[in-house]
């Protein structure tokens, strides 16, 4: 069975992955501070970005399941739970390998690295109370709920260590050197920076529907599977 | 008293009920019989409104049970082979938060009116759990009559009752039971079931198999009868 | 009866059925004391600037798993003899359902605090028993009670029933820690309002949003 649609996308993630590769470090413009280290922000930013953008989707397609009592919803909400956990994960160990040689130490609690790791223990907590439920309508029902009330509490976590002092490099600098503010030598470098970021960005959100496609249709067939099953059984 | 039309009921790939129509006319006593995993239980629970169909309609009383089940809850009654009933507090005060739950008018008096129905008015300030099973059982149906429900489901109520439990559980629900109320009760108990009730009704893999009133039918056919459906 | 005494109602025969026994409220208790050792131990507290600093995070770690303690056993007495369809049969509706269960267990665990913020200031020797302490204990305590009933409520109907609570409770109940442990701190300090008060609004926030949010979709736990 041909997967159009499948194989045009997974084209299109590898160029524009590929692009995104040659943009960060052939054209990007050098941060002085942090040098070549600093390339890998836009990697970080963009899956990061792309993590959350995951748990966004969950809330809707949990909202919809309540809502509709309809399979294909729960079907997203969770395949959107595993994509975005891998993302998120890149991202952890994305922005370690950039803090380290810039803030000599792999981790801190921050009001964003926070954040991160009470997500991704989020999708964790979800991905393991589906796992604990055999009846599959509790299943996804059950999903559902904690996807929206999970969902809620994330800016709230985000502004509670908010409050304290983060030492996260402020997104966009073009001009003074506050502590940890990115640099660059000319004004045309911070918008190459920004357009830079956004292909990546946009680069990884393809790549992120691409898989979360794939997995929707797993999940569809194995759906197909069981109840064939059924019917041959019953 | 009770419309059920197309019913379907899945949980995921597995459908417990594949279209199942019954009327139940006010008044009339139906004993439900099948096999187990025929759906009994789960046509049960959706007509308690613990359970929400996946397709069809149920009308209890002339409410439909999509648009607000509240209404229809005031005049179910349930007896399931759970008892329902907190072990650490006393009979009396089941009964007096069950009735709180319920709205019942004149609490105490009603409380004592049931209690004595089920023969249990001696034992009412003992805790639940020092009730043998078929107390148990008997103030169960104390708690599922108590808000004079106009409909009353009895899931496999005989369970894990010796003959002599069984018989008394017998006598307070034919006590209970000629308030002119509906019943629909499931049973493995062929005879009893038989014997009790004005129609029977035969589930299987959640489909009505067969039906009958009971003045056409006596014991051994009806047996046989599900013999044959139950192949 | 109106909606308000429902709520009561259930509120009252939980009480009534824990008074026969104090089981939930003695091993909620027992823990409690049995952890605040465990942290006089595990946390070298010796210094009086260490101790200010810790306390009032060793105060609510102790507060959140004597409070999952209880929200276990709580959902765990429904679930045993099918109690918690004997409510669901009744014209009550479910939002009052919640409500008591809710209301229920933050009593529980307030309970357990008039008990547990004294020995606290017993063994460290911090002041802890003032107005804005018990207001922020009373505001966090009513918040994890509430988002817990709802996270328990879906435990409980779990394969790892004990185990499954603290994982969906804990990330979700992050900022309301976050928020008490810092305003517990300013307020036992003695520290102007002012200076904390960002704390007390988030714990203020999140309280209305969760509880809000779960009284919405507890109907979706517990129909089927």
């Amino acid at each position: 069975m041909k997967d159009t649609t499948g194989t045009i996308l997974a084209v299109v993630s590898a160029v524009l992955v590929a692009t995104a590769l040659v943009l960060v470090f052939l054209w990007a413009p050098l941060e002085m501070t942090m040098k070549e280290v600093q390339r890998i922000f836009y990697f970080h930013v963009a899956v990061d970005w792309v993590g959350f953008l995951a748990f966004f989707v969950t809330l809707v397609s949990s909202i919809l399941y309540l809502r509709t009592a309809a399979r294909k919803w729960d079907i997203v909400a969770l395949s959107s739970v595993e994509i975005g956990a891998l993302f998120l994960t890149l991202g952890a160990m994305t922005g370690s390998l950039w803090a380290r040689p810039v803030w000599n130490t792999w981790w801190t609690w921050d009001a964003r690295l926070t954040t991160v790791a009470i997500t991704w223990l989020v999708y964790l907590a979800y991905l393991m109370l589906r796992g604990a439920i055999d009846d599959p309508q509790r299943q996804a029902r059950f999903s559902a709920v904690y996807g929206i009330v999970s969902f809620v509490t994330v800016p709230l976590t985000f502004a509670s260590v908010f409050f304290l002092r983060t030492i996260h490099p402020a997104l966009f600098a073009a001009s003074t050197a506050a502590q940890g503010r990115m640099q660059f030598d000319t004004g045309l470098g911070s918008a190459k920076m920004g357009m830079t970021l956004t292909f990546c960005v946009i680069a990884f959100t393809v790549v992120y529907v691409t898989l979360l496609r794939m997995r929707i249709k797993l999940e569809r067939t194995a759906d197909r599977v069981a109840r064939l099953q059924q019917e041959l059984v019953g | 008293m009770i419309q059920v039309h197309n019913l379907v009921k899945s949980f995921g790939p597995t459908t417990a009920l594949r279209g199942v129509n019954l009327s139940v006319p006010e008044g009339q006593f139906v004993t439900l019989v099948g096999p187990n995993g025929a759906g009994k239980t789960t046509l049960l629970r959706i007509l308690a409104t613990l359970s929400r169909p996946t397709q069809g309609t149920v009308k209890i009383g002339g409410h439909d049970l999509s648009q607000g089940a509240a209404e229809a809850r005031r005049k179910i009654g349930l007896v399931s082979h759970q008892t329902l009933l907190y072990g650490d507090l006393s009979a009396e005060e089941n009964l007096r938060f069950y009735g709180r739950m319920y709205d019942v008018a004149d609490l105490d008096a009603r409380i004592t009116q049931v209690l004595e129905m089920v023969g249990l008015a001696h034992r009412r300030r003992d805790p639940v759990r020092t009730f043998s099973r078929g107390m148990q059982q008997r103030l169960a149906i104390a708690r599922a009559v108590l808000h004079r429900p106009s409909l009353m489901l009895l899931d496999e109520p005989y369970t894990g009752l010796d003959q002599d439990a069984a018989a008394r559980l017998e006598a307070v629900m034919s006590s209970v039971g000629t308030e002119g109320r509906t019943v629909v009760m499931t049973t493995h108990d062929l005879e009893r079931g038989l014997a009790v009730a004005d129609r029977v009704v035969i589930l299987v893999k959640g489909r009505v198999a067969f039906e009958a009133q009971r003045s056409a039918l006596d014991g051994p056919a009806f047996i046989a009868a599900y013999r044959q459906y139950t192949q | 009866m109106t909606y308000l005494r429902k709520i009561a109602a259930i509120i009252a025969k939980d009480i009534a059925a824990e008074l026969r026994t104090r089981e939930m409220l003695s091993s909620m208790g027992v823990f409690s004391i049995l952890v605040i050792i465990v942290f006089n131990f595990a946390l070298e507290l010796t210094e009086r600037q260490i101790i200010e600093t810790t306390v009032p995070g060793a105060l609510w770690v102790t507060i959140i798993f004597a409070g999952m303690l209880g929200l276990n056993r709580s959902l765990a007495v429904e679930l045993d003899k099918g109690c918690l369809d004997g409510l669901l049969l009744t014209p009550v509706d479910r939002s009052a359902i919640f409500f008591g269960k809710a209301f229920g267990n933050a009593l529980f665990m307030l309970i357990v605090e008039v008990i547990l913020v004294p020995l606290f200031v017993v063994f460290f020797n911090v002041p802890l028993v003032q107005p804005w302490v018990i207001v922020i204990v009373v505001l966090g305590t009513l918040g994890f009670a509430g988002v817990g009933t709802l996270l328990s409520s879906m435990a409980v109907n779990t394969r790892a029933r004990e185990v499954m609570l603290p994982i969906l409770l804990f990330p979700v109940a992050m900022p309301m820690l976050i928020a008490a442990v810092k305003a517990t701190s300013g307020a036992m300090m003695g520290f102007p309002v002012s200076d904390w008060q960002q704390w007390l609004s988030l714990l203020i926030v999140f309280d209305v949003i969760l509880i809000t949010v779960s009284v919405m979709v507890f109907d979706y736990v517990v129909e089927e």
